[in-house]
């Protein structure tokens, strides 16, 4: 699950807004899919059915949490 | 329904996320043959073209570039964004919409949908690339979703003429409001919005289908070797090499034919015409320079294949992954990666690709280092001379030299590239976030009639510029070349006496430092109008200083026996940086709409070509000497 938010506070608000319309939006499921090769970036990050990649400091808006068990 | 001949043509948009197959359907509707490829932001402006429908229905269909939502960030985006809220100037609202989706990607797509349903224009959703949908498994209920989304939806295939009927049945059976509508009042959505209508696409997902997350797709698996940390980069400089190999190796044997062709058709027009004016001029104007440059078509195909298979495969924006942090080193944009990408084929392209960098001093930085990346006009210069002066050996694990020489000069384009982008970083006030935000799009075959149509427009391109630009440049070089004809009794060849040659003496005291004699000073010349004229040039000029009529189509070994080995790599450093081309620069006056930056550009490519041909040719001196 994941929820975008602002995190860091010298990011431009129009950045968490893209990320939001690429669909990093709340109760989405996130998955790191690859990682660079210098200091582990970018990242490729799949979202729903798309892939995206992002630099440190873009994934950095993004705030996770470990998938809820669905209730049955 | 019978449209009246004074009725005007209903202007209907295809809108969509980027790379959902907007020009692709586009293309299929109206007969156009735009550029598609596999990546987002191929179309940076809007295409008009025009659709007759069975029932004889003229409409006119816009294709707008890709945008994940109306509240655009990038200048493409605002291109769409102005054209759908009626803002662009000289341009009606279009009268009806056909939003492009996904069908593999709906619970990214649909949000647009949403998106476009508020602004209240009629419209149709497309189920685009419904055929690899259904090949993945995925099943869409089309039905419910039009009930649901409360408008028309159909299933779409862009690549086939058949996958579009249903669209055209729409689009034939519309009835178009008058054009007195209202425009509904536009407001940009808000975060909570987005949410909102993200909740909305997961209910109508749940009960429509179409919402398989796919666990690991064979994407997946292809990126996992693809985007890994070693092996990544590797296949990447395996990739690389292979083309500029294959440009060489491959290309032989055709190249041999054409100019073996040239040579005999020359031989033969020298047996039957009569010596005359004419004969000169179509000897040593027309068939001397044309015909050096044409030798070079079969490598022009070569390279162009490899770029039309990296772009429609899905390969180019994991090469952007791949180089990500090289190009953020350097201050640059991660959005930068492809227009510098498609600057290898013409900095035209490419630098009008930079209207998908958001930030205007990232997009500028872009623009300015793009001609550095060595555009196709610049393969025959570099071709020539690397066949006249670099030997035909092969060295350990089977590489060809004159390859690995090719390589290595693209290389220090880029390096330069790199550099000068570091300057400006350096030199710019506040840096700012670079964005990068690029999607990777699930991997495709390359279409085999896409791969055709794009090879034969570029053999297009290439033969209508050899049959305009470079045959008139050629007559008007050998014009100023020929007159005035040399005093009676004068010794060396006539062209020293003409026009051409007093400008050529004039320059090549500009030009002896880097080592540059008076020919290649004149190649330079209308070497502006086009890169490769300079070696159609070259062949015009050494034709005419030529005293036997051993002539076209034998530019390299001319070359090689006239030219020393500093004066060679010097033209070749030159080239790296060529400021001269016209057209480039009228581009980037275009799209800064201002003076100032072609002329800096020009400046500072002049500057560092007259540099490195310096120091290329002293040092070359020194240590052949």
């Amino acid at each position: 699950m994941v929820s975008v938010t602002a995190a860091d506070a010298a990011a431009p608000a129009e950045l968490g807004r893209r990320l939001a319309e690429l669909g990093f939006l709340p109760g989405e499921a996130v998955r790191i899919v690859a990682r660079g090769m210098m200091a582990r970036a970018p990242i490729a990050v799949r979202i729903g059915t798309g892939t995206f990649a992002l630099r440190l400091f873009e994934a950095a808006c993004i705030r996770v949490c470990p998938e809820q068990p669905q209730p049955a | 329904m019978e449209a009246l001949p004074s009725a005007p043509s209903p202007l209907i948009a295809l809108v969509g996320n980027p790379n959902c197959g907007k020009t692709a359907l586009f293309n299929i509707l109206t007969g156009s043959r735009q550029k598609v490829a596999n990546y987002a932001g191929v179309t940076v402006e809007r295409k008009e073209g025009s659709l007759l429908t069975p029932s004889g229905l003229r409409v006119r269909i816009l294709d707008l570039p890709g945008a994940y939502s109306l509240d655009p960030l990038t200048p493409d985006e605002q291109v769409t964004a102005d054209v759908l809220l009626g803002r662009r100037t000289g341009e009606t609202q279009p009268d009806f919409v056909v939003c492009v989706t996904d069908a593999t990607n709906l619970r990214q797509n649909l949000r647009l949908v949403l998106s476009l349903k508020r602004l209240g224009l009629p419209m149709v959703v497309a189920l685009n690339m419904s055929d690899i949908a259904r090949r993945k498994g995925i099943v869409i209920d089309a039905e419910r979703l039009a009930a649901e989304l409360g408008v028309p939806v159909v299933e779409t295939i862009g690549v086939k003429a058949t996958g579009v009927r249903a669209l055209i049945k729409v689009l034939d059976g519309l009835a178009i409001p008058g054009r007195a509508r209202q425009a509904a009042a536009w407001r940009t959505p808000s975060a909570s919005d987005i949410e909102h209508d993200q909740s909305e696409v997961r209910r109508i997902l749940g009960l429509v289908g179409g919402d398989r997350l796919d666990g690991v797709t064979i994407s997946d698996r292809v990126d996992a070797v693809v985007l890994h940390p070693v092996f990544g980069p590797l296949i990447l400089a395996g990739i690389l090499f292979l083309v500029f190999q294959a440009v060489f190796a491959w290309a032989q044997v055709p190249m041999d034919a054409i100019r073996f062709g040239v040579a005999a058709f020359g031989h033969w027009l020298g047996a039957a015409l009569p010596e005359s004016l004419l004969k000169g001029l179509l000897i040593n104007g027309v068939l001397a320079g044309v015909g050096s440059v044409l030798v070079f078509l079969p490598q022009i195909i070569i390279l162009f294949f490899f770029i039309l298979m990296l772009e429609d495969s899905g390969y180019l924006p994991r090469a952007a992954f791949l180089l990500d942090r090289v190009m953020g080193s350097v201050g640059l944009s991660g959005r930068a990666f492809i227009p510098l990408l498609s600057s290898f084929a013409c900095a035209i392209p490419g630098i009008m690709a930079t209207r998908t960098i958001q930030n205007p001093r990232d997009r500028l930085a872009t623009i300015m280092i793009a001609p550095l990346m060595t555009c196709s006009a610049r393969l025959p210069v570099y071709a020539l001379i690397i066949g006249a002066f670099i030997p035909q050996r092969t060295l350990w694990g089977g590489l060809e030299l004159q390859g690995v020489v090719l390589f290595g000069l693209y290389i220090v384009g880029v390096a330069s590239a790199m550099a000068v982008a570091f300057v400006l970083k350096r030199s710019g006030r506040g840096t700012g976030f670079q964005a990068l935000m690029l999607e990777l799009p699930a991997y495709h075959w390359p279409n085999l009639r896409s791969l055709g149509i794009g090879l034969w427009q570029r053999v297009e391109i290439f033969m209508s510029r050899v049959g305009t630009i470079i045959l008139a440049l050629m007559v008007i070089l050998w014009a100023l070349s020929s007159f005035p004809a040399p005093p009676p009794g004068a010794a060396g060849p006539p062209i020293q006496y003409s026009i051409a040659g007093h400008l050529g003496a004039w320059l090549a005291v500009l030009f002896a430092p880097i080592g540059f004699n008076w020919q290649i000073s004149i190649a330079l010349v209308p070497g502006l109008a086009a890169r490769e004229v300079a070696v159609g040039a070259l062949g015009t000029v050494y034709a005419l200083s030529a005293t036997g009529d051993d002539v076209s189509g034998a530019l390299t070994p001319l070359i090689a026996h006239s030219w020393s080995l500093p004066t060679a790599f010097s033209l070749l450093a030159w080239y790296v940086f060529a400021p001269q081309c016209l057209s480039t620069l009228a581009t980037v006056k275009r799209e800064t709409n201002s003076w100032r930056y072609p002329i800096i550009m020009a400046a500072y490519l002049f500057g560092l070509a007259y540099a490195g041909s310096w120091i290329t040719y002293r040092v070359a001196v020194a240590l052949l000497s």
